[in-house]
């Protein structure tokens, strides 16, 4: 698809792509660091249940 | 959409950068939120796990952070107006109010959900509370309507460290509902000397602060009478025997000078405030140093050495 010709100017600038990116990172860094932190508790909430369960 | 149909697109004035998500959360605010909770959850009788501790300090956190954006959020106009807010992401421009709205309202219901599904539901409700109460009570209700706003809205700023005992113990208990009172009692002359400093500021947004209202003499005489009373209730750990003697020193002495400031600027001259913002400044000093009292109470006598 290309841009439409009647479309305003594009106000995206190097600087604001820049921005969004650097959010998008830390996004990622933050959604990874939930995924660690989730784990953590459910293994900490397991504790020794794991070792004595019954099968 | 393809990347040429992104590029073509209109944008908005300005893009926020991740700086800009941090002072949404009102940093400061949640310091103050994260250490009262963090002794209220140390004091506790259960010393929880250090992984489920900084856990729910996080989800407290975030809480926190909720209040701060939804707060600047719904207040973005009223902010516009006033010199110490004009910089804050949405009236700057560098945010839009949409994006504010939608990260304090994930940040609400992520923390409730997280301390409810990781903790338990009691500190889940608390927090819940908290932030209702900080966002439509406060905020939304009593703010731009009564010279008293501050002293009810105190009640969500009190409720941390009793957040934090709910979160290490299970259930609530008299000594976490006595720090409460401590930060309830702690609030209005807090802010009120923020309002002697910035009356102006509040008069040109119509935010009916008590020195706009009643008065800067009213105001610094009830500035007076809440230190007093903070005073008399900073000293309840030790009465009530949660508390000791390197506890009791230090906050003696705090209050000897928390009463000096606040009598002072009681006294003081009409018009010029030169004491409001020493006191201000001195009144968040006053608060940390409390609780880091308690702290390092409980901590010597866990170690044996009181």
């Amino acid at each position: 698809m290309t841009p439409r010709q009647d479309a305003p100017p594009p106000l995206w600038s190097d600087q604001r792509l820049r921005l969004r990116k650097r959010r998008a990172i830390a996004l990622a860094w933050i959604l990874a660091a939930a995924v660690l932190l989730i784990f953590l508790i459910t293994i900490v909430k397991l504790g020794g249940n794991v070792a004595e369960r019954s099968f | 959409m393809s990347a040429p149909d992104i590029l073509a697109c209109q944008a908005p004035s300005q893009e926020a950068d991740l700086r800009d998500f941090v002072l949404l959360m009102k940093p400061n605010v949640m310091r103050l939120a994260l250490f009262t909770g963090f002794v209220g959850m140390m004091l506790s009788p259960t010393i929880p796990h250090p992984v489920m501790g900084l856990a729910a300090l996080l989800f407290m956190g975030l809480g926190a952070g909720a209040c701060g954006a939804l707060n600047m959020w719904w207040e973005h106009e009223l902010d516009a107006k006033m010199p110490r807010t004009r910089n804050r992401p949405i009236p700057s421009g560098r945010m839009q109010p949409g994006e504010a709205l939608g990260f304090g309202a994930f940040l609400a219901v992520a923390s409730v959900a997280a301390m409810g599904l990781f903790i338990n539901y009691l500190s889940a409700a608390l927090l819940a509370l908290t932030i209702i109460f900080y966002l439509f009570v406060y905020t939304i209700w009593l703010k731009p309507r009564t010279p008293h706003n501050i002293v009810i809205g105190g009640f969500a700023g009190a409720l941390p460290p009793v957040i934090g005992w709910t979160a290490a113990a299970g259930a609530l208990a008299l000594e976490p509902v006595i720090l409460a009172l401590i930060i309830f009692l702690w609030t209005p002359p807090h802010f009120w000397a923020l309002a002697l400093h910035r009356q102006e500021d509040y008069a040109k947004a119509q935010i009916p602060m008590l020195p706009n209202e009643a008065g800067e003499k009213a105001c610094r005489a009830q500035l007076a009478l809440y230190s007093l009373l903070l005073a008399i209730s900073a000293l309840s750990p030790f009465f009530l025997g949660f508390s000791g003697w390197v506890f009791l020193g230090g906050a003696v002495l705090l209050n000897a000078l928390l009463l000096h400031k606040a009598l002072r600027l009681w006294r003081g001259s009409e018009g010029a405030m030169p004491g409001a913002m020493p006191f201000f400044f001195f009144s968040i000093l006053y608060l940390f140093s409390l609780f880091a009292l308690l702290l390092a109470d409980r901590a010597l006598s866990a170690l044996g050495i009181l």
